[in-house]
């Protein structure tokens, strides 16, 4: 669950036309070819060597897009050019990887089990293997699929909770330390003005996902291949996130969501949850005034919790000069980690994906930073391979009714454990074949 | 092809036409053919026979790939796929009649108006100028959002009111609210001059011929003989409603999604598909039999409508 550190990845500004959907899901036959002729792929004529178009979503850090144009043209091998892709990347990508004039190197949120079960990406294992150690095996693991690795890390995300340590002060709480104590801190903090907590505008359904049930030490999907969470702690978990809500102690309906500080620095809130890509910002607004923590455990096996995630980059299946290509993603992603550390840390705010350049770092090794890098390590939960889109549909779904609608945990839980191990079944059957 | 061909009474000459009227035709007609086989056809053919196949990620599915009418079933015993229709028809029964009546009510008053009557018709109808995305966003941000400086809240506050998340609370269902006023806002006005014109086209003798026998005015002259004389009219509007109820879209996508996706509450089959198919899913396969449902649907209804209100039918 690697979260967008453009913030507005995709908001509410980027509604497709209507006429577009209007169309019908016919529409995407040619959606795909459409979006191809509309836009530059990427391959101009002339120049020297292979020509390689590499695609990135839109960073919201100013340098990013220059840095990454820097080390394009520092590969000497082949020709690559950038595309700098704003508006809905996963939806570009995804129409763009059914045709012929997609990218040939792209990174990638996954990349997801379909597109590695539908061939559309090339095993990169022999470009990784050497070092494969030295990445943060939490990380990595998404990017496997029976034993060949489909994606390289690039970056580590991680969401935590802020806390403003004046206001936690000002209403004698401390910093909570169980999930039970963050409902009590939550309620004490609110007041006319300031709510206790911020978990996103829609309750905390969208970003907290699984994270609430590592926190009580289950998982998505249990190491017998089977939904993880068929278990009464779960919906206790779930019950406390509805307690929340049902306090009016969650801040709803700020201007801008979960992703982005400003509530948290506007004082909107006490605490809020948001990406580790928010650090600098409050930090700049705050001073030393706040403090983080890992989503606080819940229940005697529980353990605190922080969600971890990582673009991966990947190569097309459909491109026309794969070699190429797997050679520049190994040059950029596994050989030259100066341009890894770079890019992780001079623009936004990320946790390099190797782990020694995450030890080495300098802006890692104190106050929050060194916290977050920290939880990372001793708490990082990353969403399997094998957690679907239609799992986090249907599991968000009934998290956003458990939290508003007060539906009962249980019931709602035991829907999605059925569907979870239908999807299960799916896949396997799918790899079978 | 030779000289003979093209003489008069050649078979090039016949296939053009007297006055070359073939090649004229095709040649005006031809690229909106085209456009419409490529673009509408084309695709609807396609997404017919992509939802018997398992497509997940791709448009050109194999043998292999065949489930027959797995999709379907699995669409219609699809919780979440049914109450997207629920929540269309719940809008539907609310916005049709809602946009109906106040239209209706603006036309009335405007037309009764002897000053400054442009002024408000232009007034009223200025909204339909306005894109629903960025009538949503406005909604969204300003109006209803859920923090104390929102326009709603701030109003609410007056009154010493508690901050109300708009969009987020679903006991009451506050999110209607906002869906539904930033409709009506947008396309009352478009209906209202829709309703003027038709009020216009009244004859004022008839009005004139029941002050005679002594209609008193107000409702019961509206009763007898404004609102029959906009049957037409009425007609015209509330097919016109039902079809953009039925392609709503826009102000929901924009009010109620955020990068995580789309809350389980307020969404309309379209949104659900438009997740299903092309969202990170890319189950195209099964977003495509819903589409053909939601066709099937919609054709259905329409012909119901039609038959209903007569239309078509020469008015004696």
């Amino acid at each position: 669950m690697s979260g967008s550190s453009s913030g507005s990845g995709s908001g509410v500004g980027d509604g497709p036309g209507r006429r577009r959907v209007l169309a019908g899901a016919g529409g995407i036959a040619l959606g795909g070819a459409l979006v191809a002729c509309g836009s530059n792929t990427g391959r101009g004529a002339g120049g020297s060597g292979p020509e390689i178009s590499q695609w990135y979503h839109q960073y919201g850090e100013p340098g990013t897009q220059q840095a990454v144009q820097r080390y394009a043209a520092a590969y000497k091998k082949a020709e690559v050019r950038v595309q700098w892709r704003p508006g809905d990347y996963d939806r570009q990508t995804a129409a763009a990887l059914l045709t012929d004039s997609g990218p040939d190197v792209f990174e990638v949120n996954g990349p997801l089990l379909d597109q590695i079960q539908g061939g559309q990406v090339v095993d990169l294992t022999a470009e990784v293997e050497p070092v494969k150690d030295d990445f943060n095996q939490a990380v990595l693991a998404p990017k496997i699929w029976q034993d060949r690795i489909w994606g390289i890390p690039q970056t580590v995300d991680l969401q935590l909770l802020y806390y403003r340590k004046s206001l936690l002060k000002a209403g004698g709480v401390a910093p909570p330390q169980t999930l039970d104590e963050l409902v009590d801190a939550a309620g004490t903090l609110t007041t006319k003005k300031t709510k206790g907590l911020f978990l996103g505008n829609d309750g905390g359904a969208g970003v907290l996902a699984g994270t609430p049930l590592f926190a009580a030490g289950l998982s998505l999907i249990g190491d017998d291949g089977r939904a993880g969470f068929d278990d009464p702690a779960a919906a206790r978990a779930l019950g406390k996130i509805r307690q929340l809500y049902a306090d009016k102690s969650l801040l709803l309906g700020a201007p801008t969501d979960w992703s982005d500080p400003a509530a948290f620095v506007q004082g909107l809130t006490a605490m809020q949850w948001s990406g580790l890509w928010a650090l600098p910002m409050v930090k700049k607004a705050l001073g030393d005034d706040f403090g983080v923590l890992p989503f606080p455990r819940d229940g005697s096996g529980g353990r605190p919790a922080v969600p971890v995630g990582a673009y991966g980059s990947a190569v097309s299946a459909r491109s026309k000069r794969k070699a190429a290509a797997k050679a520049f993603a190994r040059w950029l992603w596994v050989e030259r980690t100066d341009f890894q550390q770079d890019f992780a840390l001079s623009y936004g705010f990320h946790i390099p994906a190797r782990l020694s350049l995450a030890k080495n770092a300098k802006q890692l090794q104190h106050g929050a930073a060194a916290d977050a890098v920290r939880f990372a390590t001793e708490h990082g939960h990353a969403e399997p391979l094998l957690w679907t889109t239609a799992d986090r549909t249907a599991y968000q779904d009934a998290l956003s009714r458990i939290i508003k609608d007060g539906a009962n945990p249980e019931t709602e839980l035991k829907g999605v454990v059925r569907k979870v191990n239908a999807e299960l079944q799916r896949v396997k059957k799918k790899s079978r074949a | 092809m030779s000289a003979a061909d093209v003489r008069p009474g050649g078979p090039v000459a016949r296939a053009l036409g007297a006055q070359r009227r073939n090649l004229w035709f095709w040649v005006f007609v031809g690229p909106f053919a085209i456009g419409l086989g490529l673009f509408t056809y084309v695709p609807l053919v396609w997404s017919l026979y992509l939802s018997f196949f398992d497509a997940h990620n791709t448009v050109t599915p194999t043998g292999d790939d065949f489930v027959g009418l797995g999709n379907y079933t699995a669409m219609l015993g699809d919780g979440a796929f049914l109450s997207s229709l629920g929540t269309f028809v719940l809008f539907t029964a609310f916005i049709v009649p809602a946009t109906y009546v106040l239209s209706l009510a603006l036309a009335l008053m405007v037309n009764r108006l002897r000053l400054a009557r442009a002024f408000f018709r232009s007034v009223f109808f200025l909204p339909t100028a306005c894109s629903y995305v960025v009538a949503a966003v406005i909604w969204k941000l300003s109006i209803f959002n859920g923090v104390r400086f929102g326009l709603a809240n701030t109003v609410l506050g007056w009154f010493g009111a508690d901050q109300t998340a708009w969009l987020s609370t679903t006991h009451p269902p506050w999110y209607w609210l906002v869906i539904v006023t930033v409709r009506l806002w947008l396309q009352a006005g478009f209906y209202m001059i829709l309703f003027l014109a038709g009020l216009q086209r009244i004859s004022p003798q008839l009005y004139e011929a029941a002050a005679v026998d002594g209609a008193r005015a107000g409702w019961q002259v509206f009763r007898h003989i404004t609102f029959p004389q906009l049957r037409a009219t009425s007609v015209a509007v509330v097919l016109l409603l039902v079809i953009n109820a039925f392609q709503a879209f826009d102000e929901f996508y924009n009010l109620l999604s955020d990068a995580r996706g789309y809350p389980p509450y307020a969404r309309p089959p379209l949104v659900y598909l438009y997740y299903t198919a092309l969202g990170r899913d890319q189950n195209l396969g099964l977003g495509s039999a819903g589409a053909v449902i939601l066709a099937l649907i919609i054709a259905v209804a329409t012909v119901v409508q039609a038959r209903w209100f007569g239309l078509g039918r020469k008015e004696e």
